[in-house]
Formats: structure tokens, sequence, C-alpha cells
């Protein structure tokens, strides 16, 4: 397990190091940095000056290795357009992200994985229809249109929500049910097509020739081994809710970090959104480690081979 | 306590399909006493295996199981809820399956496995329950069982699993064990070791032994009596002896031919064996099922059913109808 747990890690720093360097560069090759810095009326002269000073003219690994090292530091520099540390800027947004994601995941895990098992007991039982039902609607509907919908019918004509804002727990219901209504479907398929798979085992049927109960052998059994895909997608997914929650930030106004990618990005802010792809891609990594972690506790022919 | 640990009257199977009802096991009767092995034999498909997950009502979902009588120990569990049924599977009644390798499960401790089973059924302490595992471990011939409880499946080979599978089996020391093709999966040197602790561990417990196998070496090795199925029904039975040096149906004699004779059967010479196929057995079937395949075969033979008959004086029955006089002659 300890050699298992330094393997994983010394492969999470190696993509770290290559996730960063890639996103340096592919920002680099994209757009001039000093011509964004000095804005559209700017001279040529003025765009020489901020690229000397700025140090853009030395050579690009010269320059990458220069920001990693105050990256590590904590530096990102500094916004170009806010003025202000990309660090803390990045800070202050982050806890309302993290929230709504920690909100969505667990939404969507304690919605679809009961649903996924209920349905793989009794396929094309009615559960198991309505649990398709869910998961097609889930996966078609465009979180936009179903952002609306919620707001229309819980906010505006129920008046049950706030439409928009981070302040209380419940400015973060509607939020939360979209965006984890959206990771829901698939974790829900995966979880159903794994028990059937485990449900048809010859360890299953030992199980139950053992005489052991029924839920025994349901939960104990059977989930522990359909789980262990799940761990991983749901790993994806949530680092893909850390990042990619636009759309659903911006509907309600929930000033993530998410929501900050999509404005420097269109702002040109190169330090922020360089800051947040790396702060992305380490939680992806980070995340991925722990379900690599979590795999070799539930899996021991991963963890002793 | 009486001496006949099963007896099963009038078992049939049924799977619905697309195309029809497909008859897998029809109208069965079988009995075990104390300290006995019945073995069931037959081809791959003939019933045997839905025979046995019949017996432990552990058929799949979609299978239709009807049965007249269902008594262990001389007590009918027939009318046994599923809560039941689940008191007896792995206390009363234990369940060995043909492959070590997939039936044990990956994600537990042998301990762990063996602990669950006795603590579903026994009111005993984990410590203790680790004790008696362990020793139940020794007692199958496994060395270093204290290591080996904190082992998990993959860590052993597929002896050894069989031999765990074997352990946790009789750890509630049931009345009757089902060896689903025990040694199938298995090197030929262990398949003779786990026959061997097989018998040894009846002996011991004084249980009774359903086996299942289509390998008439292990047959003759094991068997008190045989039962020989062939499309879902048993087309003879009787002890060993009877069975081995005088068979009486044709499809047994014919897989009499198929074994080699020391001393009788000479090199080179082809050994024998049955052309053709086994019927379907979707929809309704009349007639000798071995029909097609049998030399004997008669008008008569196709007409109707056919049931077991008594050889005369004896424990044996077999299922043909031809003259018993004309079959020795030919064969």
């Amino acid at each position: 397990m300890i050699y298992y747990t330094i393997k994983r890690l010394g492969l999470a720093l190696l993509v770290a190091l290559t996730v960063s360097f890639i996103s340096f560069g592919l920002l680099y090759l994209s757009s001039d940095p000093a011509i964004a810095m000095a804005g559209e009326t700017a001279s040529d002269a003025d765009i020489e000056a901020i690229r000397k000073l700025y140090g853009f003219d030395r050579p690009i690994l010269v320059q990458y290795f220069d920001w990693l090292q105050r990256a590590m530091g904590g530096d990102l520099g500094k916004s170009y357009y806010f003025r202000t540390d990309v660090s803390s800027l990045i800070g202050e947004r982050l806890p309302t992200t993290m929230t709504l994601g920690v909100c969505a995941i667990t939404f969507a895990i304690v919605l679809s994985v009961p649903l996924g098992v209920a349905a793989a007991i009794r396929p094309n039982s009615l559960v198991d229809r309505v649990a398709l039902f869910l998961s097609v609607m889930g996966q078609a509907l465009p979180s936009f249109w179903f952002a609306l919908m919620l707001i229309v019918f819980l906010s505006v004509n129920l008046r049950l929500l706030p439409t928009s804002g981070s302040d209380t727990w419940l400015h973060f219901v509607m939020p939360t049910v979209v965006l984890g209504y959206y990771a829901a479907p698939a974790i829900m398929r995966l979880t159903r097509t794994g028990m059937l798979e485990v449900l048809s085992t010859d360890y299953i049927r030992t199980a139950r020739a053992k005489g052991l109960r029924p839920w025994v052998v349901l939960f104990k059994h059977a989930l522990r081994n359909a789980i262990i895909p799940v761990v991983s997608l749901a790993a994806v997914q949530f680092g893909f809710m850390l990042g990619g929650s636009i759309v659903v930030e911006t509907i309600f106004a929930l000033h993530g970090a998410g929501f900050l990618a999509w404005e420097s990005i269109t702002r040109n802010d190169l330090p922020t959104v360089q800051g947040l792809i790396l702060v992305f891609s380490l939680f992806y990594i980070v995340l991925t480690f722990f379900a690599d972690l979590l795999n070799a506790w539930l899996d021991p022919r991963i963890r002793i081979n | 306590m009486g001496n006949r640990v099963l007896s099963v009257r009038n078992l049939s199977v049924d799977i619905p399909l697309a195309d029809g009802v497909l008859h897998a096991v029809d109208d069965v009767n079988l009995h075990v006493d104390r300290g006995e092995t019945l073995c069931i034999v037959g081809e791959s498909g003939c019933g045997k295996s839905l025979t046995s997950l019949a017996l432990m009502d552990l058929l799949p979902k979609k299978a239709i199981r009807t049965i007249g009588r269902l008594d262990l120990n001389e007590a009918s569990i027939l009318d046994y809820s599923e809560r039941q049924m689940s008191d007896v599977r792995g206390n009363r009644m234990g369940m060995i399956f043909q492959e070590p390798m997939t039936s044990l499960n990956p994600a537990f401790t042998i301990g762990n496995q063996m602990v669950e089973t006795l603590r579903r059924h026994r009111d005993i302490s984990k410590s203790d329950a680790r004790d008696l595992a362990k020793q139940m471990l020794e007692k199958v011939g496994i060395t270093a069982a204290e290591q080996r409880l904190t082992q998990y499946p993959h860590q052993l080979s597929g002896g050894l699993r069989q031999r765990v599978m074997i352990a946790m089996t009789l750890l509630c020391e049931p009345e009757l064990i089902i060896a689903d093709e025990p040694t199938t999966a298995l090197d030929v040197t262990i398949q003779a070791q786990i026959l061997l602790l097989l018998r040894e561990l009846q002996h011991e417990y004084d249980m009774g032994l359903i086996l299942i196998t289509h390998d008439l070496g292990v047959v003759a090795r094991i068997a008190t009596r045989v039962a020989v199925m062939y499309a879902g029904q048993i087309v003879e039975q009787g002890t060993v002896e009877q069975i081995f040096e005088n068979p009486m149906h044709p499809y047994t004699r014919g897989l009499m031919r198929c074994i080699p004779v020391p001393g009788k059967t000479r090199p080179g010479e082809p050994l024998g064996s049955i052309p053709g196929m086994v019927p379907s057995l979707i929809g309704s079937f009349t007639g000798c099922r071995f029909a097609d395949r049998c030399d004997l075969v008669k008008e008569a033979c196709r007409k109707s059913d056919v049931a077991l008959r008594d050889v005369a004086g004896k424990t044996q029955a077999y299922r043909c109808v031809i003259d018993p006089q004309a079959m020795t002659k030919v064969a």
C-alpha cells in the first residue's frame, strides 16, 4: 500500500508539472501578453516597454521556470484587470465554488447510487424505467434551461428560493440541484451496470448459498465491488464541477472560480487564467490521487500484488 | 434422527424463453442417506447443475421450479419461506461450486468470509468464530492457517481456494453438501487430493454428499450411488457397482465404452463415442429423449414417454423400453 501510494504520488506530480507547462505554453502561443496588458490604444513603444518591464522578451523556458518558481511560493502574479494578486483573487472565489461542488456531487451520489442499485435489483421494472427516464432527462436537458425552469417555478411562481447570490444556504439549493442532476445520470448508469454485472458473478451465488441475508449480499458483497469504477467517475465529475460550473455560476450569480475563469478569458487576463488552470488541474490531480487510494482500499487486488 | 438426509420427489425446472419453454429438468427423484455419496453424472446441459441449484432454492429468477416433495432429515422444507430457506443454506445444506477462482469475493479476506458464514448461523463471538475458521482451514489441509485468514482470494492458488470453499461450507457442519463439479477447474493432481479430502470429511462428519460431475473416473472413485442424467431426466440410477458392472440404459452403456479399461483397451484402439447431439428441450417432447442417438431404437421408443423401471431384485432402475435380453446381445 505504501509503495502504491508513493507510485501514485509520483505520477500525480509528473502530471501536475506537465499540465502547468502546457497551460503556460498554450496561453503564450494564443496571444501576446504585452498587447493584452497595454490595451488596444497603446503605441508600439508602450507595448515594447511593457514587454521589457514584465520580462516577456526572455526565452519562454526561462519565463516558465520563473513563473513556476513563484507559483510554488503561492505567487501567481498580478491580475491585469483587477491589479491584485491572482492567488488572493482565486482564494476569494474558491469557497463559493467548493461549497457548490461539494453540495452538487453529494446530491448526485445520494440520488444516483441508490437509484442505480434499485434499478439493478429489478431490471426492466418500474423503478428501472423511472431511473432510466430520469437519467435520459438529466443527460438531455441543457443545464441553463433546467436552471431557468427551476427559477420560474420555485422562485418566481412559488417564491420559495432566492434566484441569485451566495449569502445563505438557500441560495445554493437550486445551483446544487442543477449541477448535481447534470452529473447524476452517468453515476446512476455506471452503478446500475456494475451492480448487474456483479450480481451475476459466482461469488454472489456463493454468498447466497451461505445463507447470508439479502441486504448483506447486496450491500456488502455486491455494492463493494460494483462501486469501484463509480468512485473514479465521481472524482472526475467532482473535478469538472469545480472547474466547469461556469453556466450554473453565471445564471445564479454565484461569483465563484468558474465565473472568474470565464470573465478572465474574455478580458485576456492572462495571469488569472493561468492561475485558475493551475488550480483546477491541481484539483483534478488531487482528486484522482484520492480516488486511486480509495479504489486501492476498496479492491485488495490493486493494493496487494 | 433418521438416516435419510435428503429426499426429493418430482422435481422439474422450466425456463421460459423467447421461442418456448425449456424443460431443463424433468421429474427428477433423488434421495441421499447419511454418509452416502450420490453422484449425478451427465454431459453439459443435461440439467445436473440446475438440479443442484433447485435443491438449494438458488435457481436464477426466470427459472420455474415445481417440486412434489422436498425433505431434509425427514422433515419437509418445501413450504419454507425464503427467510427460512436462508437459515437452511450454509447451515444445514452447503454448496461447493465449480469455479474456485471466482467463487470467493475478491474484496474480502478469507477470514472475513468464513467468520460471516459462522456468525450468520451461530450465535458466537468474532474471535471464537475466527478460531473455528482457523481450525477448519487446518482440517482441510491448509498450512499457516492463521496467515491465510488475513489473505485475499487472489493471493491463493485454485486448489487452495477450493479447500477454503470446502472449509467454509463445513463450518456449520451441514447434514448435506452439494458439490457441483468441484474438481473440474483444477489440475489433475489437485483433483485427486480434493476428492480424497471430500471423502474423508464426509466420513468424519457423517454427511450426505451429492457430487455433480461429468467425469466417470471421479464417480468410480467416490460414489456410493449414481444417477445418470440425460436431457433433463434421470435415465438410470443404482449403486456404483451396478452402474459400472451392469449398465442397463443404452446411454449409460455408451458412456462406459468411452472409458479406457487397463488391460482391455489396446493401444491405438479408438475409444467409444456416442454420435449425435442432445435434442432441444424447448417445447413438448414425446418418447425417449435418447432415441435419436440410440443404435437400438425401435418404433415404440418414440411413441410415448418412457418411465423408469426397476431391475428385478435390485435397487437399480433405468428408463428404456427395450427388452434387456435384446440389449445385452448388441452391447
